[in-house]
């Protein structure tokens, strides 16, 4: 048997392969590049790579291994919840907006609840508002431990992720105890937030919030001399604040980048302006000034919740509105008008006065808001999400132009990304 | 429910009309900045929205920027099917010195298109990408107005009212 000859580099490329690339790369290909050309490189990273965090799929132009373009291609998790709350009552919006930020619902549940209380001119009561900011704030936490975790993992510090993960299941420990829910919560409702903690809940919160500043140091003391973090975070994915307000960037990756803007202290809602905190900020821009930030944060969240057990008020936890919140289990079954108001909020709903409203807080990941749109009916006209990461995820570009191919998985950690709450 | 809510506290009465929201925003930065522009205007529960005309939203944007309105938050559109213009494209501002944000709304017909704005704003280049997507809303003028949630050969607008909920259309 005479033995097969090698095959020429040229036959193994199959006819009519280069109209293949550029076929797929048409509707996404970096602009003004050509998808095969002899001088750069096309690399399709995603739509299943693990430091996407998700379902991202990018469409990188390399020379080499430097990035000459990048192109982000979103929507494979688009699930439509935009349209979907316009079929539903207002009450029944809150558990969709759990899965859109799936990593901070309470904050999702939070912007709906403050932009439907806005339409409807709601009070709602002190001790709720403390509630949603003591709930928002260990959210920041759990969100931000995720990010930590997954962000160093991605560099390849396996023992952080680990660490971060066990602060985090306390965390989850604590909104199963509120709620009901690890990560789904719904627990702050349009009028007030859903239940009134367990008894003996605010000692194991105090008991977490005491402990964790040192467990803080404990993944800085792991990161922070640590020679491959350092070199692959420091001057890497700058992003000037010129370009931070022009593209649209918001929250840690904004302050990051020099610009003072947060939302709980500039524009407070839910009563954040009786708390005292400091906005961390960082002149560097880069991948490390962000990581910076967000420990900061993470600190400071645990000053304003400590002040929230602290000052926390009596009182209700609903507004006192009967023909929106759903009444006591108690009063239902023994006043007539309870079992009545309580019949007709499931079954019709409550109509809402017509009109636009939009909502803004800090979520873990920047400025979220919400826009709804009422046209007097029990169900939302149009309900519209603002949310970080989209906007974020414009600049990625300009972070990563003349970067290594490695720093891309830098900066995609660095922005804290979400596919959930940028595909809707 | 046909009875008015009687558990909240009271507001501040809204303001309608171009003449009235001036008079009583004298000194807002917007309102000064887009005198000139504005067809209609509202403040209403503590927010201002700005009606502009469809042909003027670049001008508009550019005023609103050298306003002190340095933030493209946010663009969407509202169908208002079947009543014409049919689309309503609310643009949300914020300054982040005077931290205050507003809404500058312009409506257009499902014949009509719209200038892009992401010369004022690149930010604004996504969102147009949305608006176009799901509303089928056009932009003279986007450097790469395509799909971006739905896909390529996808047909119709999801986000537009005659397009059902659940089913097949």
């Amino acid at each position: 048997m005479p033995p097969i000859a090698a095959p020429d580099a040229e036959d193994m490329i199959a006819p009519g392969v280069e109209d293949v690339v550029r076929a797929s790369v048409e509707h996404h290909h970096p602009h003004g590049s050509d998808p095969v050309s002899d001088q750069t490189m096309i690399l399709n990273m995603g739509p299943q790579h693990p430091s996407t965090h998700g379902v991202l799929r990018l469409v990188i132009e390399l020379d080499g291994e430097t990035i000459v373009s990048l192109a982000p291609d979103i929507g494979y998790l688009h699930t439509g919840i935009e349209k979907t709350c316009e079929a539903k009552f207002y009450a029944q919006v809150t558990p969709m907006t759990d899965r859109i930020d799936y990593l901070c619902p309470m904050t999702n549940n939070t912007a709906y609840a403050l932009a439907v209380e806005k339409l409807l001119e709601l009070e709602i009561p002190e001790r709720a508002q403390w509630l949603r900011v003591l709930f928002n704030e260990l959210t920041r936490i759990q969100s931000h431990l995720v990010w930590l975790g997954t962000h160093a993992l991605d560099i390849g510090a396996m023992t952080v992720f680990l660490y971060c993960f066990r602060e985090r299941e306390d965390l989850l420990r604590i909104f199963e105890a509120v709620s009901g829910q690890r990560m789904m919560t719904s627990y702050v409702r349009v009028g007030g937030v859903a239940l009134e903690p367990p008894l003996d809940l605010f000692a194991i919160i105090r008991k977490f919030l005491k402990s964790f500043p040192s467990k803080i140091d404990e993944y800085e003391g792991l990161l922070n001399n640590n020679p491959i973090w350092i070199e692959r975070l420091q001057n890497v994915g700058y992003l000037s604040p010129e370009n931070a307000i022009a593209l649209g960037v918001t929250g840690p990756p904004l302050r990051a980048s020099g610009v003072d803007f947060d939302v709980r202290r500039d524009m407070p809602y839910s009563s954040y302006e009786k708390f005292q905190f400091k906005v961390p900020v960082s002149q560097r821009g880069d991948v490390w000034a962000r990581y910076i930030v967000r420990m900061e944060e993470m600190r400071e969240s645990t000053k304003i919740c400590l002040q929230a057990l602290d000052g926390m008020p009596e009182g209700r936890i609903v507004a006192d509105a009967p023909k929106i919140i759903l009444p006591d289990r108690e009063q239902m079954k023994t006043q007539m008008e309870s079992l009545i108001h309580h019949f007709k909020i499931v079954t019709e709903g409550f109509q809402v006065p017509a009109g636009e409203v939009t909502s803004s807080v800090e979520a873990p990941h920047g400025m979220m808001n919400y826009y709804v749109v009422s046209d007097g009916t029990a169900k939302p006209y149009r309900v519209h999400m603002r949310n970080p990461g989209f906007a974020t995820l414009q600049a990625l570009e300009v972070m990563c132009k003349g970067q290594l191919i490695a720093d891309v998985v830098a900066v995609i950690g660095s922005i804290d990304i979400v596919l959930g709450e940028i595909d809707r | 429910m046909a009875e008015p809510i009687t558990d909240t506290v009271a507001t501040p009465q809204a303001v309608f009309g171009k003449d009235a929201v001036t008079a009583e925003l004298a000194d807002n930065a917007a309102v000064n900045g887009l005198s000139k522009l504005i067809t209609d205007a509202k403040w209403d529960r503590g927010e201002l929205t700005l009606t502009v005309a469809p042909e003027t939203i670049v001008a508009a944007m550019q005023a609103a920027q050298t306003a002190g309105y340095n933030f493209f938050e946010d663009l969407t559109a509202v169908d208002w099917y079947p009543t014409a213009p049919r689309f309503q494209l609310s643009y949300s501002v914020l300054s982040l010195k005077l931290k205050q944000r507003i809404r500058i709304v312009a409506r257009i017909d499902e014949s009509q298109t719209i200038a892009s704005i992401t010369s004022v704003w690149p930010a604004a280049n996504f969102y147009e990408r949305e608006v176009f997507d799901l509303f089928g809303v056009t932009f003279a003028g986007h450097p790469g107005l395509t799909r971006i949630m739905m896909p390529e050969n996808w047909e119709g607008h999801p986000l537009r009212k005659d397009y059902p909920v659940e089913g097949y259309r």
